[in-house]
């Protein structure tokens, strides 16, 4: 993988999971996210529709900042993107902050959408670049956002997939619980276990993740990198030059 | 509705408009009569920084030493805010999330929200936007999908659960009560002489403006013409039934820019955020650029 950015290798990872859908939804401040449901754009022959918020070019939206969530509660958007300051093994995600609410020790940001859309866009993938056991914690000091719910709530979305700096995981809605589905190069079952602070599932013989094909990468390194530039300009040229 | 006595009636309407508001018509102000025109204590909502917001009059909030006034970010809070809090200005802040977006956390509200000082109510963007809809709406509530199961309705006393009363299963939804604010306060590209203001394609100040009590704008520029003649421009166009009171503040969403007229200042915004994490370079940039009254337009 010696001529593929970890970027780059995390765009393919994501576009990968976005391949069949109809219309995806990219979140502020999120240009993995959002280079890769363009990538999956550019493979898909025009039919994704791709709604990168923050974008001039990109963005359909008319109707204000509560169209995102209507459309969600549709269900006229398949994939969207959420990340946290802590995620535990329930995929429970936490904007909020480290400590005991109200009186927290690290405030954080704040929960944005995530307590409503987690519910609601039936591939919900989770990505954070920084694994490491303060991030994948045991259990949420605060659920912004529950990762499964009680029989009889209401819930045609959630957790699909949590991609990583080190790996992807899985998760499974019955087990509640994630499954290790693939080990980015110089990462093994053992590395990611000590990084982990949740325990997860996996099975004997975890695979490599796929690196991009020689396609995918000229699209993400030409058509992608400019159509990603208008947003995030800074990463487009640290990323792609 | 407090207005300063010293305003006078928007001068004059354009030549063969017959448009005829029910009054009180919209009011021409000063940005220091926007700040008079907000008392100690309002509940006022605000647009994100990617939306159009009045910094001008919120230097001039600051400046008028506003106390106790609560904030709802519609759905966030962000360089407005923060200044707010930090001059002591805000009581409590309703909001999906505070942050100054790619400059990181929000300095001042993190100080004050961790000193107990500050009232924070976390919400959700949705849970927001609905508040502001069942107000327009004139009704209590609104309900909403999602939310059940999260530490945000955990902590929510005003978030009610309730029944789907057309399911014949058990089915919950969380209801939403209206927020109503005493006040909108935004920034636009332009308003006409009627009080209408064009805000172009970013409709939640169309939504703050229906649900707000009294809704006071500040604008690049007043122009000539009835921007309710052109179907085009008046889709995009808030009438003045609904705006109380209109300044001109040219470049008045400096440093934070406004989408389609001018960008972000990039390098004031950096620098705010490096300073105001400290409280002596709070109080630095506070004299350096919030303290000066402006020259008169």
């Amino acid at each position: 993988m010696s001529d593929v950015r970890r970027e780059e290798l995390l765009i393919s990872v994501i576009a990968d999971m976005l391949q069949d859908l109809n219309h995806v939804a990219v979140g502020a401040l999120s240009p993995i996210p959002g280079a890769a449901a363009l990538l999956a754009r550019a493979r898909s022959n025009g039919r994704l529709r791709v709604s990168l918020l923050g974008s001039q070019t990109h963005n359909p939206f008319t109707d204000g900042g509560k169209e995102l969530f209507d459309c969600a509660a549709q269900g006229r958007i398949d994939a969207f993107f959420l990340s946290g300051g802590q995620i535990d093994g329930q995929a429970n995600i936490n904007l909020v902050g480290v400590g005991d609410y109200p009186s927290l020790d690290v405030r954080w940001n704040g929960s944005f959408g995530s307590t409503y859309l987690y519910f609601l866009i039936p591939r919900v993938i989770l990505f954070r670049e920084e694994h490491t056991p303060r991030v994948f914690v045991p259990e949420v000091d605060f659920i912004s956002a529950p990762g499964v719910s009680e029989a009889g709530t209401y819930r045609t979305g959630g957790p699909h997939a949590l991609v990583t700096g080190r790996c992807v995981f899985s998760f499974d809605k019955e087990q509640r619980r994630f499954r290790l589905a693939s080990l980015h190069e110089g990462e093994s079952v053992d590395s990611i276990r000590e990084m982990t602070g949740f325990t997860f599932d996996h099975s004997e013989d975890v695979p490599a993740t796929s690196l991009p094909d020689k396609d995918s990468l000229n699209l993400l390194r030409g058509r992608v990198a400019d159509e990603i530039a208008e947003t995030y300009p800074e990463f487009a040229s640290r990323v792609f030059g | 509705m407090r207005l300063p006595e010293t305003t006078t009636p928007a001068e004059g309407v354009v030549a063969g408009s017959t448009v005829d508001y029910s009054p009180p018509m919209t009011q021409t102000l000063t940005i220091e009569q926007i700040a008079d025109a907000i008392p100690d204590g309002s509940l006022i909502a605000i647009p994100p920084d990617y939306s159009g917001c009045a910094m001008a009059a919120v230097r001039a909030l600051i400046r008028r030493q506003a106390r106790d006034l609560r904030l709802v970010g519609v759905p966030s809070g962000g360089f407005q805010a923060d200044m707010m809090i930090g001059a002591d200005c805000v009581q409590s802040v309703e909001a999906a999330a505070m942050t100054l977006g790619e400059y990181g956390a929000a300095p001042q509200f993190v100080a004050a929200f961790k000193s107990g000082e500050l009232v924070m109510r976390d919400a959700t963007c949705p849970a927001i936007h609905a508040g502001l809809q069942a107000a327009e709406k004139g009704i209590p509530f609104l309900p909403l999908r999602g939310l059940i199961g999260s530490d945000i309705l955990a902590h929510r006393p005003d978030w009610k659960l309730m029944d789907n009363p057309f399911s014949e299963t058990e089915d919950k939804l969380v209801a939403l009560p209206a927020i109503r604010p005493d006040v909108a306060l935004f920034h636009a590209a332009k308003a006409d002489r009627n009080g209408n203001v064009w805000i172009g394609v970013r409709r939640e100040l169309m939504l703050m403006a229906h649900a707000a009590r009294q809704t006071l704008v500040t604008v690049e520029e007043i122009v000539d013409e009835d921007l309710l003649a052109d179907p085009v421009i008046a889709a995009g166009t808030i009438p003045g039934l609904y705006i109380t009171g209109i300044a001109v503040a040219q470049n008045g969403a400096w440093p934070v820019g406004l989408p389609g007229c001018y960008p972000p200042d990039h390098s004031h915004l950096a620098d705010y955020a490096a300073m105001a994490r400290t409280e002596d370079g709070f109080a630095d940039y506070l004299q350096r650029h919030i303290m000066p009254v402006p020259a008169a337009a």
